[in-house]
């Protein structure tokens, strides 16, 4: 029966159902309802013998996730931005070790300047870190994905990321369906973990490695990254069988049938961009949607063949890489590599600005009619960024890139 | 669908109202989606909430710029935010007000939207002893939308402050309803 939640509580009251027995956060907009919630079900006995862990910093939040599992518990965590950032280091190493974890990104953007908006540039920028990320699209597919998350990360011995846009899905109340308790169970058994660190029989993990077999390890890393695009479908369809629901999987097709255009995204966007497709497709214009699910590892032969027979693929992508354009989009591009599609990375929605239909709609006429370069950003006042250029470039004028926007859009008096 | 937008100051229980909102409509079975507008939850400041409510899953997160129906929790915004920005033609206006919409200026808006005063502080000090505006405004809601009815406000006020407390909001939220339909009865 879905009931009226808010993401939070939703993905807070799955995780409890996953039973971990370690949970190790540090407060950080927009993560803080989730492990507020399940805070408050520790204390209140209901997760059973879980240790929730007060840490001093989001770095001591994965060290002690490191540790938890090391030990063979199951460990969760959840943070978002510069918290992200803080908890590098460890994300590496957790990777490295190869332990399986899981942890919520309520998605936001990086400062400076500082903002505590919905953007994907906490996620991506880690996405070298050697962590599975999934995004999910509604409420509903980040509490699917959670159960699903372990069952993978337990499976590989991997860490695995679960991506919710923040505010925009962690705050919102929508009807969600979490999962039976006794289903997740059954869904999650306790595995023999691979590697267990035990005071009777005592050894050490992440030792040295030298030139002479440091390339293997990293390989090896790559190789499992590889495993997981087989096993990410096939959790999918288990998951679907055992609780009805098509959530996950690597990436979901969206009336791509004739679709001369195709736009790729991720996260909650994509609820807009498929009302846009569907009002396009009422007018008989030939256009469609690609959900990425499943940013690391790379899903290129399903990208491929999804995309392949499109005209253009337009990349709406909530991050970017300054000085080069998109993520997604590079990643996209690679996998059509030898193809005539044409790709386009279109930045949008940094930062919290909303991602509108009648931004999308217009978007889309301009890729109609050939009018997208190959990187562009959407609704970027470029009255605002000529002015302060042309401000900057003068050597009197004082003050930062931020202090000026915001004075130019109204938000910020300047001293006389 | 319906899509409302609610304007309040931060500790006004803006958010609130607009998920109360959402809760009366699931329990009727419909499919709403309530969300408030980000980072200004200071005690004061300016908020938004938004709600929408459809007979089918909604699929855009979007922040709602063209509502059905704008609620205003404090009428002093009247004068300092654009709450009637994106107002659709003939839509809905509720106001927290013991004055009447021509003395507020209001009357006759562009779009020439229904504009219904509720004094929602007065009948939140009446019947939950503060000034909470947000329970009489949805009871007004209720009587003037077909988008909820009023048994499921009130359970889902009972359910969100529970014991007398939750009384006292369905109480305000009724008061409210009543008053509209018996002001809009034929005299």
């Amino acid at each position: 029966m879905p009931r009226l939640l808010e993401g939070s509580i939703a993905v807070a009251q799955t995780v409890g159902r996953c039973r971990p027995d370690v949970i190790a956060a540090y407060p950080i907009s927009p993560q803080t309802h989730i492990v507020e919630a399940l805070s408050r079900a520790v204390c209140a006995g209901d997760l059973g013998d879980c240790q929730l862990l007060n840490v001093e910093s989001e770095f001591a939040a994965m060290s002690a996730c490191i540790g938890a599992a090391a030990v063979g518990a199951r460990p969760y965590t959840a943070t978002a931005s510069q918290g992200l950032l803080y908890m590098s280091e460890a994300l590496f190493n957790a990777s490295g070790l190869g332990l399986p974890l899981v942890m919520t990104v309520a998605n936001r953007a990086i400062g400076a300047p500082i903002n505590i908006w919905n953007d994907h540039s906490d996620a991506l920028s880690q996405r070298d870190s050697g962590w599975i990320q999934l995004f999910a699209e509604s409420n509903q597919e980040a509490v699917d994905l959670h159960v699903q998350a372990y069952r993978l990360a337990e499976t590989l011995s991997l860490p695995v990321m679960v991506c919710m846009d923040g505010f925009v899905l962690t705050h919102a109340h929508e009807p969600v369906e979490v999962p039976d308790a006794a289903a997740v169970d059954a869904f999650l058994p306790r595995v023999a973990p691979a590697q267990v660190l035990d005071p009777d029989a005592p050894q050490t993990i992440g030792a040295m490695v030298g030139p002479e077999a440091f390339t293997e390890v990293r390989y090896l890393m790559h190789h499992k990254q590889m495993a997981a695009l087989d096993a990410i479908p096939q959790i999918a369809e288990e998951f679907a069988a055992a609780f009805g629901r098509d959530s996950g999987g690597l990436v979901r097709g969206y009336r791509l049938e004739g679709a001369e255009t195709v736009v790729v995204a991720m996260g909650s966007v994509l609820g807009a961009i498929e009302e846009v497709v569907d009002e396009l497709r009422d007018d008989g214009v030939p256009v469609g949607a690609l959900a990425l699910r499943c940013f690391r590892p790379t899903p290129a032969a399903e990208l491929r063949a999804a995309l392949a027979p499109a005209r253009r693929v337009v990349v709406v992508e909530k991050a970017m890489s300054p000085g080069t354009g998109g993520i997604v989009g590079a990643d996209v591009r690679r996998a059509l590599d030898g193809c005539d599609t044409r790709v386009h990375d279109i930045i949008a929605g940094l930062g919290g600005r909303p991602i509108t239909k009648a931004s999308l709609r217009t978007l889309l006429a301009r890729a109609r009619e050939d009018r997208l370069g190959s990187l562009g950003f959407l609704d970027l006042d470029r009255d605002r960024v000529a002015a302060e250029l042309a401000r900057a470039g003068t050597p009197t004028a004082p003050g930062g890139h931020a202090a000026q926007a915001l004075a130019a859009a109204g938000l910020w008096e300047e001293d006389a | 669908m319906l899509q409302v937008r609610l304007h309040g100051r931060g500790g006004q229980g803006v958010v609130t109202s607009a998920e109360l909102l959402a809760a009366a409509a699931f329990a009727d079975g419909r499919h709403p989606q309530a969300f408030p507008s980000f980072g200004s939850e200071r005690s004061g400041a300016p908020v938004v909430a938004y709600c929408r409510i459809d007979d089918r899953p909604i699929r855009s997160h979007e922040p709602i710029a063209e509502p059905d129906v704008v609620v205003v929790q404090d009428p002093t915004l009247l004068h300092q935010v654009p709450v009637f920005a994106g107002l659709r033609p003939r839509g809905t206006v509720l106001v927290n007000t013991g004055k009447t919409a021509s003395a507020l200026g209001i009357a006759e808006l562009p779009g020439l939207p229904r504009v219904v005063t509720v004094p929602a502080s007065q009948l939140g000090r009446e019947h939950i002893g503060r000034p909470m505006p947000g329970p009489a405004l949805l009871g007004a809601f209720a009587a003037v939308t077909d988008a909820i009815a009023l048994p499921a406000l009130e359970a889902a006020l009972r359910e969100r402050f529970p014991g007398a407390l939750g009384d006292a909001n369905a109480a305000a939220a009724r008061a409210a309803h009543d008053r509209e339909v018996a002001s809009a009865a034929p005299a």
